[in-house]
């Protein structure tokens, strides 16, 4: 069992998502970057769906009550080991570095080194939370899923799922991917509906990252984007990735907790390589759109993949 | 690649979104609403889809109004799955899905219905003559959205038709029955809204815990039967 001593906001339990469900309303939900999932599942020898904590603020100081591994990926929360006693030595953990924790020892996060990017913490044996519908993922909009389908609070205790293999010995960790800033994009549905000077605004300027930003959407400042003619769109589904434009011609990049049916015109959509970025566009930085074709986004998937794939390969290799 | 209009349903428009999924509009850019029938066709396209999900390899199957969105895994080709739309959509036979018949009790007006009066004076017609038409009224599930096991319900008697809030309210409670433009529908959970709230109902909508999850499904239909008593 892990206790959780201390915990920022928005600290929730995710795994992968929760697919096949939209026709009823329900949202994807699930972590913002599942490659740095993968990472830590993997380093663990979980399956890459086991669920995992997403923290998006400091700190989170939790305590394990059972011998188990642990590892930090995505960004950089300055995380410490101490062995749970008072005046106790702290040890410092890099992300992707996994470490055998005995019971009674504990793991701080701090902050993240730029605030609102996020880290992941994974066990072995995964966060073992009620499967609901499908997945563990916490959909907070809709209060289910996760640790009774809320953000995590200091009192919670979370229990560990089984695990069959013992924890490996990894000789060094793995470096975490750096966000570019730069989200490949095709064009999307409503594309021609807008001004030859919106397409221009859409792909070259540099757009703002709203603090208003959350995991329903990526809300982006810049000039606004306009119409050749005023648009009344009937409601039709939408997918995360998806760039909406709604009347103030601000662009929106819809993210997993989305709602599952919109009405606005979509401009673009990223591509599935580059959608992970989206957990770690802090506010007031910027970023750009790239078109690309479909060629150049199912390249990039592919190698996304292989790159997965050599990952698995290497660790099981190490045994 | 984006695909056009071809001669096998030339009034069926089909693009791609980002890399896995199709949307195919069924209606006309111009046609501000969705005939009824091209609604029904769209969910026996739905149900004809459901079950092939996995041999077909289709991760979502999303009707919308007038619309259909599929997302399909990486490995499946758009190709096959919009041709084998587009074929199939002229065989789908022209009658109504079975779909259910779901009836949820309503208490009109009152502390749960804050709306009611003033809808009706907006509508130009008494509050016992707008729970008349709302509760007589046979709706249908036009689509799910918003939030889980949220219906848009079409079948509002257009005496009803008013414009949405100017501002939403940040907390509409869940089992609030409201109207909003040309449809009615229940909140299944708090949430903010821009719709008229007019009544009240204790049916749960959506249940998470439950197999079944959302009381409503696209195609059935559903009626608002008064409950008596003061709210």
């Amino acid at each position: 069992m892990i206790e959780v001593l201390r915990c920022g906001p928005f600290t929730t339990v995710q795994d992968l998502g929760r697919f096949g469900l939209r026709h009823l309303g329900v949202s994807q939900a699930g972590v913002l970057d599942p490659i740095a999932t993968h990472q830590a599942n993997l380093l663990l020898g979980n399956d890459p769906n086991a669920a995992v904590m997403e923290l998006t603020a400091g700190p989170l100081q939790l305590a394990f009550h059972q011998d188990c591994t642990v590892v930090v990926t995505g960004v950089d929360f300055t995380t410490s080991i101490s062995t749970g006693k008072a005046a106790a030595q702290q040890e410092s953990l890099l992300p992707g570095q996994p470490v055998a924790l005995k019971a009674g020892m504990q793991i701080t996060l701090q902050r993240p080194t730029i605030p609102g990017t996020r880290a992941y913490v994974a066990v072995s044996g995964g966060i073992d939370v009620p499967v609901v519908l499908g997945s563990r993922s916490t959909d907070l909009k809709a209060g289910f899923g996760g640790l009774h389908g809320r953000a995590l609070q200091a009192g919670d205790a979370l229990a560990i799922g089984r695990f069959f293999t013992p924890p490996r010995q990894i000789p060094c960790g793995i470096r975490p991917l750096t966000p570019s800033h730069v989200l490949r994009a095709l064009p999307g549905p409503n594309y021609d509906a807008f001004t030859p000077a919106a397409h221009k605004r859409f792909w070259m300027q540099p757009w703002g990252i709203s603090h208003q930003s959350n995991r329903m959407g990526l809300r982006l400042n810049g000039q606004a984007l306009t119409l050749n003619n005023p648009l009344s769109l009937l409601s039709a589904g939408v997918l995360p990735g998806d760039v909406q434009v709604p009347t103030s011609g601000l662009p929106i990049v819809l993210s997993n907790d989305a709602q599952t049916i919109g009405g606005y015109p979509r401009i673009a959509s990223v591509i599935q390589a580059d959608i992970w970025q989206l957990a770690h566009l802090p506010p007031l930085t910027s970023v750009y759109f790239q078109p690309v074709t479909h060629a150049v986004a199912a390249q990039a998937r592919e190698r996304q993949l292989r790159y997965l794939e050599r990952l698995a390969a290497s660790l099981a290799g190490n045994d | 690649m984006r695909y056009d209009a071809d001669n096998i349903a030339p009034d069926i428009r089909v693009t791609q979104i980002g890399e896995d999924a199709l949307l195919f509009l069924f209606t006309p850019a111009t046609v501000q609403r969705v005939a009824p029938s091209t609604q029904q066709r769209l969910w026996q396209l739905t149900y004809w889809l459901e079950p092939q999900r996995a041999s077909l390899g289709l991760i979502e199957i999303v009707p919308g109004m007038g619309n259909l969105l599929i997302r399909a895994s990486h490995k499946t080709l758009l190709s096959t799955i919009r041709d084998l739309v587009l074929t199939h959509w002229p065989q789908l036979p022209d009658q109504d899905v079975q779909g259910r018949c779901i009836e949820i009790p309503v208490t009109y007006g009152g502390a749960h219905g804050p709306d009611l009066d003033a809808v009706a004076a907006q509508c130009s017609i008494s509050s016992e003559r707008l729970i008349a038409l709302h509760s007589t009224a046979l709706y249908r599930v036009y689509c799910l959205g918003f939030q889980p096991g949220f219906a848009y319900l079409g079948g509002l008697d257009p005496a009803l038709e008013i414009p949405r809030l100017d501002t939403p309210r940040l907390s509409v409670p869940a089992g609030s029955v409201a109207i909003g433009g040309s449809q009615t529908a229940v909140y299944p959970s708090n949430s903010p809204g821009g719709w008229h709230i007019i009544g009240h109902t204790e049916t749960s909508l959506f249940d998470p815990t439950s197999v079944q999850a959302s009381l409503l499904r696209p195609g059935d239909r559903v009626r608002f039967v008064v409950m008596e008593g003061a709210p």
